[in-house]
């Protein structure tokens, strides 16, 4: 189950397990319509770890909710596109049929499971819970399940934290709970939205290195949602960077990190501190990100972009695909 | 920099401390019980005049704690701190509000350590007139200068907090920090929330207005790659105390205390693979209930019976290196 980056999906006679096509999000506010994602295009194949990248207000956890189904409405609207998980568009199904799939096939977790998790349960009920919806246990079944998966996702004494409740735990054993309720039905996507932002480093490599390990035994499916480069490194064999709404490099993550072509991905990854690079200056991307409401002519990024040129000013660069590089820059070639 | 050479000959040491604390102690009582948390349990160390001195440690290692100690905003339960060759305790309520214009802050999250009822000018105004400087035309002058400083233009003077972004927050923080020509900032988290382009316009201005006006950095931060971008000597924190403390170079290359190693191999993305990483096992303990011994012992993969016994001292390893540590006892 293996994902091999430098096996094009035609070779490996794999069927892509989602493919989202010209995805459009808008949400209507009171400042105006956002478009909070334009025409995002990508696959997942099994067993692949997709890492998508960006700052706040790139659109990046919006389009993991679209997958789940969790946008909400009004304000927010798939306007257009497709979200294809085995053939299926998600976009069309009905909340019932939704329901079916969330928690089942895919699972998400959440950047901070104090606010994920029911204060009011005990942690072993919460992972319970979708086993009784999903898999049709007992209770009592599905007790005995929720203690074998918090014994896999590495909780110690997990007997006697089963019976409590949220508040009592830790920030990392807060989110091995959540892992292990996303997991409870063995999903064949996990969705991961900035799982380890809010925990410590020491505890973030446990929780990576737990994600990993079962991509790496399940074959499961990861889609990656981070601000973290570092994160990206870690995690995924493709990266998509995104900035406002729209992708504008994507390519295979060894790739990205050598050879960055679109000037943001290279500024953001020049403007990171890192120990394993000699200390100077750091690059900076000058500027912020725009505000969403805002509209802005041709390339969104031009405003801050150091190469800018009359024609990114006035028209939107077309999406290049160099082999498994792809890149939305008029001068990507130059830079 | 300018400045702090001058100071230094002036004083005819390099190692010209403008904060000093000795055994510095904060306990705290946990909320609803009789249990006291030592958030700082016994810190000594020096900030020399002109360096960025970086604190690294998890969430409860007490390092924003420490921060606020060496300001005088939480009272110590033991030691002192030293500033500008004063004993903080000693001084009366006027004598600690002028040095608080020596020493000042900057906090991690801009929205909310700003009045959101006020606007940038007022906002900046305020340090002049809680230290009894009235005249309007001259503190417009140095707002002026201080708003052009940070990056930001006159208009936004009359902003209110909420009509600026994060990263433009951070810089009316850094701003108010600088309004009374401190020497000493606290730098608590003052990047952590802010996105990574944002982060290095927000670190490339600390950098350049310690070499103009001559600041000292007490600079803490749970983020590894930041104090190595930014830090002259680290400190690293675990559970109240200072681990290893050296020069940046020297630390990241041959750190010798077991979580400095630790820390610095779960850093995401850095070197080949994940071969070599020391996964810590279990979590930081609870500081209302702290092992015993070296506190890290429980974690520690090379601990000895003698680390769960005895507080190991602080030895000095390489020239300026020191590593609180049991593994180098007989080495030394």
């Amino acid at each position: 189950m293996n994902y091999d980056p430098q096996k094009t999906p035609k070779d490996a006679q794999q069927k892509p397990i989602l493919e989202v096509r010209h995805l459009c999000v808008d949400f209507h506010t009171a400042e105006g319509t956002v478009h909070a994602i334009n025409d995002l295009s990508y696959t997942l194949m099994p067993g692949e770890k997709q890492g998508i990248v960006g700052e706040s207000g790139s659109g990046k956890s919006v389009s993991s909710l679209a997958i789940m189904g969790l946008i909400p409405n009004p304000p927010g609207e798939i306007v257009s596109g497709q979200i294809l998980f085995h053939g299926t568009d998600l976009t069309k199904l009905s909340d019932k049929e939704m329901n079916k799939i969330r928690g089942d096939k895919i699972s998400m977790i959440f950047q901070e499971p104090m606010t994920s998790l029911n204060p009011i349960l005990t942690c072993g009920s919460q992972i319970a819970e979708s086993l009784v919806l999903h898999r049709g246990m007992k209770k009592k079944e599905a007790l005995s399940e929720a203690l074998r998966l918090m014994q896999e996702v590495g909780i110690a004494s997990p007997e006697k934290r089963m019976k409590e409740y949220p508040h009592q735990l830790s920030g990392g054993m807060k989110q091995r709970v959540m892992i292990a309720m996303a997991l409870a039905c063995e999903p064949e996507i996990l969705i991961c939205d900035e799982p380890t932002t809010a925990l410590d480093v020491t505890i973030q490599a446990q929780i990576l290195d737990l994600i990993r390990k079962l991509n790496e035994e399940k074959g499961m499916s990861v889609l990656m949602i981070t601000h973290d480069f570092g994160v990206i490194r870690e995690i995924s064999d493709n990266v998509i960077v995104m900035y406002t709404g729209k992708v504008v490099e994507r390519a295979p993550a060894d790739v990205i990190f050598k050879e960055p072509l679109h000037p943001y991905t290279k500024g953001l990854i020049g403007s990171i501190p890192r120990i394993t690079k000699e200390r100077g200056r750091l690059e900076q991307i000058e500027g912020m990100v725009p505000n969403p409401t805002e509209k802005i002519e041709g390339c969104t990024f031009w405003p801050r972009c150091p190469y800018a040129t009359e024609q990114c000013r006035k028209a939107d660069p077309p999406t290049v695909i160099l082999g498994m590089h792809q890149v939305k820059c008029w001068r990507y070639g130059e830079a | 920099m300018k400045r702090h050479e001058e100071q230094s000959s002036g004083n005819n040491t390099e190692r010209d401390p403008i904060v000093r604390a000795q055994d510095v102690r904060v306990t705290f009582r946990a909320p609803g019980s009789r249990d006291t948390v030592k958030a700082v349990d016994g810190v000594s160390l020096e900030v020399r005049r002109g360096e960025v001195f970086g604190v690294v440690g998890e969430s409860g290692c007490g390092k924003s704690t420490l921060g606020r100690a060496l300001l005088g905003l939480v009272p110590l339960s033991g030691g002192k701190v030293i500033a500008d060759g004063r004993d903080l305790s000693t001084l009366s309520a006027p004598q600690m509000k002028e040095m608080r214009r020596k020493i000042q802050i900057i906090f991690q999250d801009p929205s909310a350590c700003l009045n959101p009822r006020r606007t940038v000018r007022e906002i900046l105004t305020e340090p002049y007139l809680i230290h009894g400087i009235r005249d309007r035309k001259k503190i417009d002058e140095e707002i002026g200068k201080l708003i052009d400083a940070v990056g930001l233009a006159p208009y936004h003077l009359s902003r209110y907090p909420h009509e600026l972004s994060g990263g433009q927050k951070q810089r009316i923080g850094i701003a108010r920090a600088l309004t009374l020509h401190p020497e000493f900032i606290v730098c608590d988290e003052c990047v952590s929330a802010l996105d990574v382009s944002v982060q290095a316009q927000v670190l490339n201005l600390l950098m350049r207005l310690r070499g103009e006006m001559g600041l000292t950095y007490f600079f803490i931060s749970h983020n590894l790659n930041v104090i190595y971008q930014v830090s002259d000597r680290v400190a690293v924190m675990y559970l109240g105390r200072i681990v290893e403390i050296a020069p940046y170079r020297s630390l990241f290359e041959n750190h010798f205390h077991p979580y400095t190693e630790a820390l610095l191999s779960a850093i995401p993305g850095t070197g080949e693979g994940t071969k070599n990483r020391i996964i810590l096992q279990g979590e930081v303990p609870s500081p209302q209930n702290p092992p015993t011994g070296c506190h890290f012992h429980t974690r520690c993969p090379k601990a000895c019976p003698i680390c769960s016994k005895e507080v190991p001292g602080m030895r000095e390893i390489l020239p300026d290196h020191f590593a609180a540590c049991h593994l180098y006892d007989e080495k030394i």
